[in-house]
């Protein structure tokens, strides 16, 4: 299950507990990724919805394609506000050699992108402007347009 | 009848429709000037399933989600 904070991830600790709870279980490496909010564009904070169920059923699609290959999947993402220096997603990849760590990572990070049920916004002057121009339709959109 | 629901910015309330199929759940919404304009670029779930097909049958209770662009991180 993907670990959802309300506002920033409290990054030091979320890190060091995945650390300290792998450390034993013979991987030979931890890569991990952060995200953090910058500042631009007038932006105070930026702000997310989730859609839990399916975010934890694409998460859990993950984990299993991961576990076969002997890693092992954390992630940790934001609902609501995140102000900018403070950080909205986190994740990490456990895997006995580091190659296939840092190659699924990088993998992982895509698709979250593109396919995660998450979306964005801008906070500027309190308000929440939803990052259109930012965001990915995901795979099999405009369905419901056809016919 | 079935449910619908719109995820993040589309930001209406679900409704309820009366539909045995995803392509009548289509045809509802295409007359939804509010909803017309997010189906070109939404993914559709029942039960929070993903779906790509319009021929996925319905019955009453069933959950329909319209998924607008994402952007998480």
């Amino acid at each position: 299950m993907v670990l959802i904070y309300r506002g920033p991830i409290e990054v030091e600790a979320l890190l060091s507990r995945w650390y300290g709870a792998e450390r034993n279980g013979n991987y030979g490496a931890m890569v991990s990724f952060v995200g953090t909010v910058r500042e631009e564009g007038g932006i105070e904070a930026l702000s997310f919805d989730i859609y839990r169920p399916l975010l934890d059923k694409w998460f859990e699609g993950w984990r299993e394609r991961l576990a076969e290959k002997g890693a092992l999947l954390a992630m940790a993402h934001s609902e609501g506000d995140v102000p900018v220096h403070t950080s909205s997603f986190a994740c990490a990849i456990f895997s006995p050699k580091r190659r296939l760590a840092l190659e699924m990572l990088d993998a992982f990070v895509e698709d979250f992108k593109a396919n995660a049920p998450i979306w964005k916004y801008d906070v500027i002057d309190g308000k929440r402007i939803y990052a259109a121009e930012r965001s990915t339709p995901m795979a099999g959109s405009g369905l419901l347009a056809k016919g | 009848m079935v449910k619908v629901e719109f995820l993040g910015p589309i930001g209406k309330s679900p409704v309820e429709v009366d539909a045995s199929t995803l392509a009548d759940v289509a045809e509802i919404l295409r007359r939804d000037p509010e909803v017309a304009r997010w189906l070109e670029q939404s993914a559709v779930a029942v039960n929070d399933k993903m779906v790509e097909t319009l021929d996925v049958k319905l019955k009453s209770g069933d959950r329909v989600s319209l998924l607008p662009p994402v952007c998480g991180g």
